[in-house]
C-alpha cells in the first residue's frame, strides 16, 4: 500500500489566552486515501473544525498554535511549512469550503474574479483563460447562465447558490483533497439535498478526496466512506461508515446515535435517550478518558488512564478508544 | 382531535410592506403569512414545518399577537383575540406563552435566572416574596436546573440550560398553549434530546398544548401529534403525524421528506431532488407558489392556486393532483 493522501498524526492543537490553555486538540490521528471521502463527526467544542483550521493552517495567529504532531500530505508536513510555502497549497492543491459562504466571499469583488484570482495565482495563467476556467466551473456546478453571473457579486445569489460559487472556487485549481467544514448547516434542506448531491457527482469527476467535517449523522451516512467521531478534542472511534452506524462501539457514539430525533428507522421509543451532563472543559487536562464523567459504563480506570484504541473483534478497520470496549459490545 | 379547540386560526394574513427611499414608500409587498387556518386540540402538539422564509415563525408571533395580522382572526379558547388592546392581551398571555430558538438572545443578561423566571410570577401573582421564591425554586427544579441556578446569570449557563430557562420562565404562569419557534435548533443533537425529552414530560404532566415550529423532520415526527407542511406563506398539507409521513399527497412535502439525510448508511431510498430555490415572498410565483419547482406542474398548476383538499378526516392538501 502507497503512503496515504493526508496522514495526520498525533496533532495537538492549544489555544492559549488569558484565562489559560485550551486543549482544542488532543492527540489527533487519522488518515485519508486519495479519492476517499472521510466524515469527521461531533458536537460543539468537540475540535472538528480546529482540525480543518489545522491543517489549513488557519488558526487564528497568535492564539490557536500546532504544538504537535505532524500533518503529512503527499509526503510534505504542512506543520513546519512557512506561511508563503502554505499559501502555494491552499486553495490549489488543497481546496476548501466553509460553512457560511456569505462570509468566506469578498463581497465586493464579482464571484468570476474570486474564482479566477485563484486560478491566476496557483496556475499562473492569463487573465482570460482564467476567466474561462471560472466560466467552466460555474457551469460544472450548475449555476444557470454561467456566462452572466460570472459578473455578479455574491449578495446576488441565494444561500445554495453561494455555496456553489464557493465549490466551483474550491475545484477550480483541481485540487488532490477537499476539506469541507459543515458546507450544508446553514442551508434548508431541500437546498442541502442539491449541495450534497453536487458533492458527490463532482467527487465522481475529480477525484478528489474529501474530508468532511459535520455534526449531521445523517450527512455521514449518506456521503462518507469512513468516520472519524471527536470527543472533547480526541478521536474516540473511527471506522468504515456502514460499520460504525451498524455496530457503534464507543459509548459516546452509542450515546450520540441513540439521541437523533427520528421516527421511521425501527420502532420508536417514546423518549430520546440523553447523555447526561456536558462536555468537559478543555481548559483542565483530563488524566483518563474524557467520557467517564458521563458514561454508564465507567470505571476507575477510566477516569485515569487515557485509553488506548482497540480494535473491535472481526471489524480490523473499525477502531475505539475505550476500556471497556468489550463489554459495551457485549450489549 | 378531541374536544374544542384550543386554539383556532382562519385566514390568517400577514403582509410586510417593503420600504424603500427617502420617503419609505411602499415599494413591494412581503406575503410572509397568506391565509394560514388550522385549529389546535387542548393538550395536542401540532408542529408546524418548513424551510426558511415559508412563515412559519411569522405565524408563531402573530398568534402571541407580538405582532399584529393584516386579516384574519385567531380564536383562543373561543374568544377572538385578534383585536385585544395590549393591556387585556397582556393579561391573556398569562395562558399563551412561547418559547424562542435562540436561549441566547431570548434571556437578558443582566438578570438573574431567579428574577427571569420570577418576572411573570412577580407580575401576575399576588405572592410574598418567600412564596414567589419557592415557586420559582420549584420551576427551576422541574426544568432540570439546580437549586444554585437560582442566582446564577445566563452566561453561566450552556446553551441547553438557557433553553431550560426559557421553558421555565413559559411555564411560570402555568400557560395552556405555548408555541415553541426552533426551541432546539441552536443545541446539539445530545442536548437537543435533553430538551425534547423535558418538553414531552411537561406536555405529559400539565396537559400543555404546543404549536411546535421547526425545520427538523426528524424533531417534527418525534414530537408531533399532527403536522402542518407551509411553503411560501401557505399551509400546503396538514395531517395526523402518522398520515403525512407515510402517504404525503403533496409533492413539495414528499420531496420535504425525502430530502432529509437519514442516520442510516444501508438505507436505499429514491430521492426527490428538487431543483432551483424557493422564490421570493416578495414575487410569489403565480398560480400554486410550489409549480416553479414541482417534478409534477401541470399548465392548470401556474395558473390557479388549489383549493385545499380532503384525503381524510384529518388530512387536507392543496393540490390539483393526484400523486
Amino acid at each position: 500500500m502507497t503512503a496515504p493522501l493526508l496522514e495526520v498524526r498525533d496533532l495537538s492543537t492549544h489555544f492559549f489566552n488569558q484565562d489559560g490553555i485550551t486543549r482544542a486538540v488532543d492527540g489527533l490521528s487519522f488518515h485519508l486515501e486519495a479519492q476517499e471521502t472521510v466524515g469527521i463527526v461531533g458536537e460543539s467544542g468537540c475540535g472538528k473544525t480546529v482540525t480543518a483550521l489545522s491543517i489549513l493552517k488557519l488558526l487564528p495567529p497568535r492564539l490557536g498554535r500546532i504544538i504537535g504532531g505532524r500533518i503529512l500530505f503527499e509526503g510534505l508536513d504542512l506543520a513546519g511549512l512557512s506561511e508563503p510555502q502554505m499559501r502555494a497549497i491552499r486553495g490549489n492543491r488543497i481546496g476548501m469550503i466553509f460553512q457560511e459562504p456569505m462570509t468566506s466571499l469578498n463581497p465586493v469583488l464579482s464571484i468570476g474574479h474570486q474564482i479566477a484570482e485563484a486560478v491566476r495565482i496557483h496556475k499562473g495563467v492569463s487573465a482570460d483563460r482564467a476567466r474561462a476556467r471560472a466560466r467552466q466551473m460555474l457551469d460544472l456546478v450548475k449555476i444557470p447562465d454561467a456566462g452572466q453571473r460570472l459578473d455578479d457579486y455574491p449578495h446576488q445569489f441565494s444561500g445554495g447558490m453561494r455555496q456553489r460559487v464557493m465549490i466551483a472556487m474550491a475545484l477550480a485549481c483541481d485540487p488532490k483533497m477537499l476539506i469541507a467544514d459543515e458546507p450544508t448547516t446553514a442551508l434548508d434542506v431541500t437546498i442541502q439535498a442539491q449541495v450534497l448531491k453536487l458533492m458527490l457527482e463532482l467527487k465522481a469527476k475529480t477525484g478528489a478526496a474529501i474530508v468532511l467535517i459535520t455534526h449531521d449523522l445523517g450527512v455521514v451516512a449518506e456521503t462518507c466512506q469512513r468516520v472519524v467521531v471527536m470527543y472533547a478534542g480526541r478521536k474516540v472511534e473511527e471506522a468504515p461508515v456502514r460499520q460504525l452506524f451498524a455496530r457503534p462501539a464507543h459509548p459516546y457514539t452509542r450515546g450520540l446515535m441513540a439521541s437523533v430525533a427520528r421516527g421511521k428507522a425501527g420502532a420508536r421509543a417514546k423518549r430520546l435517550n440523553e447523555i447526561p451532563g456536558m462536555v468537559p472543559s478543555l481548559r483542565e487536562p483530563i488524566p483518563g478518558c474524557a467520557f467517564a464523567p458521563r458514561c454508564q459504563f465507567a470505571i476507575d480506570r477510566c477516569r485515569n488512564e487515557r485509553p488506548q484504541f482497540e480494535a473491535v473483534a472481526g471489524e480490523p478497520a473499525h477502531q475505539a478508544a475505550c476500556h471497556r470496549l468489550s463489554e459495551v459490545l457485549k450489549l | 382531535m378531541s374536544g374544542a379547540p384550543i386554539l383556532e386560526v382562519s385566514d390568517l394574513k400577514k403582509h410586510f410592506q417593503v420600504r424603500r427611499g427617502f420617503w419609505r414608500r411602499a415599494v413591494a409587498e412581503v406575503k410572509a403569512v397568506d391565509g394560514v387556518s388550522f385549529a389546535l386540540a387542548a393538550g395536542e402538539t401540532l408542529c408546524l414545518v418548513g424551510e426558511s422564509g415559508c412563515g412559519k415563525s411569522t405565524v408563531g408571533r402573530l398568534i402571541l399577537r407580538l405582532i399584529d395580522a393584516t386579516s384574519g382572526t385567531i380564536r383562543f379558547k373561543g374568544e377572538n383575540i385578534t383585536a385585544l388592546s395590549r393591556e387585556a392581551m397582556r393579561h391573556k398571555r398569562q395562558a399563551l406563552q412561547i418559547v424562542f430558538q435562540d436561549p441566547y438572545a431570548s434571556l437578558n443578561p443582566r438578570l438573574t435566572a431567579g428574577t427571569i423566571v420570577g418576572e411573570p410570577v412577580e407580575n401576575f401573582d399576588a405572592l410574598g416574596r418567600a412564596q414567589r421564591e419557592a415557586r420559582v425554586k420549584g420551576l427551576l427544579a422541574r426544568v432540570g436546573l439546580g437549586a444554585d441556578a437560582f442566582h446564577k446569570y445566563p452566561f453561566e449557563f450552556s446553551g441547553g440550560q438557557r433553553q431550560r430557562l426559557g421553558i421555565a420562565r413559559a411555564l411560570a404562569l402555568s400557560p395552556a398553549l405555548i408555541v415553541a419557534d426552533e426551541p432546539v435548533s441552536a443545541l446539539d443533537v445530545s442536548v437537543q434530546a435533553q430538551v425534547l425529552n423535558l418538553m414531552m414530560d411537561l406536555k405529559d404532566e400539565l396537559g400543555l398544548a404546543y404549536l411546535f415550529i421547526s425545520h427538523d423532520l426528524g424533531v417534527v415526527e418525534h414530537m408531533a401529534d399532527r403536522v402542518a407542511v407551509m411553503y411560501l406563506g401557505r399551509i400546503v398539507e396538514i395531517a395526523a403525524k402518522e398520515d403525512l409521513f407515510t402517504s404525503p399527497r403533496h409533492p413539495y412535502t414528499r420531496a420535504l421528506i425525502s430530502a432529509a439525510p437519514l442516520p442510516d448508511p444501508s438505507a436505499k431510498r429514491e430521492r426527490i431532488v428538487l431543483e432551483g430555490d424557493v422564490p421570493s415572498p416578495m414575487t410569489p410565483p403565480t398560480g400554486c407558489h410550489f409549480h416553479t419547482r414541482c417534478p409534477f406542474a401541470v399548465a392548470r398548476c401556474r395558473e390557479e392556486y388549489p383549493a385545499p383538499r380532503a384525503a381524510g378526516p384529518q388530512h387536507h392538501f392543496a393540490c390539483h393532483l393526484d400523486l
